[in-house]
């Protein structure tokens, strides 16, 4: 089966933003931006279903189950780069959707469905979270906008005839549901470890094909919904004093915090 | 202006989070009704009935609602969005789950873990991991919105709205097939009072087990931990508090052998107070800490329960 894994291009996990001065928004100049790493894990998983996972005795994963990974992102021409990551790691080929600027989760929606409507994947699998915006809503976006089922927050995804049973990582603990093909499905941090690419791997994407289009060529009007009124540092948390002794700490918290 | 809230439920009984989105709800203005969507929920529909300011609460009741699947919950409150201005769940994997399909399906952009409402379609919430504090204005005709519980304070009892009943949807092409959920006599993790956490220097399952709950039994606190310690099997996926586990906002916050990455802190920065017991004293945790003690928490720990049964008597 055909699978279409969407990433996104997003400030690398390491670093830290810096709120512009003037409130508008986040400075990211030359800040090195990577693929969102939630997004790394749903290129993986894609990945072993096509693989399979030969040296690893009671896998769930079966070769040739996915027979194509098509990697989609909307974005600037530098998304490409993470498209290429993708290829890098194991996905056949790339499509990119340019815009200049960032697009809400409803628009990404909305493109990634005109995109499924023309590839017609049996399975969609997205990160459950941008660490950028921390939406954590296009994939469940894009499953109401097809009509497909959902499983989010996925800590395991089986294959099993017209169906993908899907564990989830939920208040309580796990919570195991059987979709209907086709599905959509996000990846929560316990789903897999991604892959480095290696530098052959790395050499071969290269020469994987890359698709460029525009939301215009699928009718999707990417117009913000939400206006930004501002953007603030967060309120600084006063750091308080080192205590020297356990006693003076639980003195402290009795007599000083009044929490105990 | 009409504003409906989802509740936050198990069936059997309401979660103190309902109660706190209430208040949110209230802020943003006009009535307030409660949705209950569950099966043999009536003792959840009575508790919702008894919130302060609530107008009315809808309770659907069926066999397709039991474990609120996305699918049939989407099916079911979609339709009822044409009474409302705006609707508003909780910000905890089962609305983060259910809100943004109701959204797409309305063609509204949700706005996600709102903290804090300034008026009927601004809010504020925060992104990059709570290291940028966002005010949005929405041009949507309605709002879909999940709301940060610790954010907000419960609305209080005293209420008595009429219950309504409506029908429940039909199934969707999703089917419920089992759950491992853990049970346990300490507090909610999401709306505790106190928490202690453990991080990756815990080093096994059996050693936070042997350190970390009995330091939390004797505060009556819940559980928590770092990515690091859940990854490793330390701790059940569903204690990690952080930017993509839980939000949590208790009295005390107790991080054990956690360094304070952004991840974490974005979790737990907003407790009222917080302790840190980490032998690195450059640790990051000890910038946000309001107690920090430099220490091997292999003597640190039982000390302080020693220390601690002394006050608590
Ligand atoms: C996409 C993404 C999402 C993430 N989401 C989250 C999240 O939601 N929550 C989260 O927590 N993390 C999250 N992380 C991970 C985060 O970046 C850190 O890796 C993680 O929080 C580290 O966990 P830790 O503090 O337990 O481990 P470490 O960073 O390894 O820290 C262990 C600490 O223990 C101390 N220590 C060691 N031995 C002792 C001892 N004997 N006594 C006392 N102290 C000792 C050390 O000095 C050190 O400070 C995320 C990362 C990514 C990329
Ligand atoms: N601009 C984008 N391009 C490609 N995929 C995206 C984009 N935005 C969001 N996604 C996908 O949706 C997931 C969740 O993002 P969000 O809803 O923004 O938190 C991401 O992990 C991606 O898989």
């Amino acid at each position: 089966m055909k699978v279409l894994v969407p990433v996104k291009r997003v400030l690398d996990y390491n670093l830290k933003v810096k709120v512009k001065a003037d409130q508008t928004g986040v400075d990211l100049t030359n800040l090195k931006m990577s693929m969102n790493p939630f997004c790394e894990i749903a290129v993986e998983e894609a990945i072993r279903h096509k693989e399979g996972q030969p040296n690893v005795a009671g896998s769930h994963y079966k070769a040739g189950t996915v027979t194509e990974i098509v990697a989609v992102s909307i974005g600037p021409d530098q998304a490409q780069e993470t498209i290429r990551t993708a290829l890098a790691m194991g996905a056949d080929r790339g499509i990119l959707v340019k815009v200049d600027h960032e697009v809400e989760p409803l628009a990404v929606a909305k493109i990634l469905k005109a995109v499924v409507d023309a590839e017609q994947p049996q399975v969609v699998i997205l990160g459950k979270q941008a660490i950028d915006d921390d939406s954590n809503q296009t994939g469940q976006m894009l499953a109401a906008l097809l009509g497909w089922p959902q499983g989010t927050f996925a800590s395991k995804v089986e294959f099993a005839g017209s169906k993908v049973n899907v564990t989830r990582e939920v208040d309580g603990g796990l919570q195991t549901v059987a979709l209907d093909l086709p599905a959509i499905i996000t990846t929560d941090l316990r789903l897999n470890e991604p892959r480095y690419a290696s530098l052959p791997n790395i050499m071969k994407a290269k020469k994987k094909p890359i698709d460029v289009k525009t939301p215009g060529d699928f009718g999707v009007n990417v117009a913000p919904r939400l206006k930004v009124v501002k953007v603030t540092e967060p309120p600084k948390r006063q750091g308080g004093v080192k205590v020297k002794t356990v006693q003076e700490l639980v003195d402290k918290l009795k007599n000083e915090a009044g929490v105990l | 202006m009409a504003v409906l809230v989802i509740a936050t439920h198990d069936n059997a009984s309401l979660k103190e989070a309902t109660s706190k989105v209430v208040s949110a709800a209230a802020k943003i203005g006009g009535d307030v009704d409660v949705l209950v969507a569950g099966e043999n929920a009536g003792a959840a529909a009575a508790a919702a009935a008894k919130i302060a300011g609530v107008r009315k609460v809808l309770h659907a009741d069926g066999g397709t609602l039991g474990k609120q699947l996305a699918e049939p919950m989407e099916a079911l409150i979609a339709p009822l969005a044409a009474g409302y201005d705006a609707i508003l769940f909780a910000a905890d994997t089962s609305g983060k789950n259910i809100a943004p399909r109701v959204a797409a399906k309305l063609d509204v952009m949700q706005v996600s873990g709102v903290i804090d409402v300034l008026g009927p379609k601004t809010f504020v919430r925060t992104i990059y991991a709570g290291n940028a504090v966002l005010t949005v204005e929405s041009s949507d005709p309605k709002i879909v919105a999940t709301v940060q519980p610790t954010a907000f304070k419960a609305a209080g009892e005293g209420g008595s709205a009429a219950v309504e009943s409506i029908a429940a949807p039909g199934a969707g092409k999703a089917t419920f097939v089992g759950e491992e959920i853990a049970k346990s006599d300490r507090p909610e993790l999401a709306g505790a009072k106190r928490v202690v956490s453990g991080g990756r220097a815990l080093g096994s399952a059996e050693e936070f087990q042997k350190v970390i709950e009995p330091l939390a039994d004797l505060l009556g606190a819940a559980v928590g931990a770092s990515r690091a310690a859940v990854d490793a099997g330390y701790a059940p996926n569903d204690y990690q508090v952080g930017q993509t586990g839980k939000v949590v906002a208790p009295e005390l916050y107790v991080a054990v052998g956690i360094s304070g990455a952004i991840q974490h802190l974005a979790g737990m920065k907003d407790s009222k107070v917080i302790v840190a017991i980490n032998k690195d004293e450059d640790a990051p945790i000890f910038q946000v800490a309001d107690y920090g003690l430099v220490a091997d928490y292999k003597a640190a720990v039982p000390e302080l329960e020693g220390e601690l049964k002394k006050v608590l008597g």
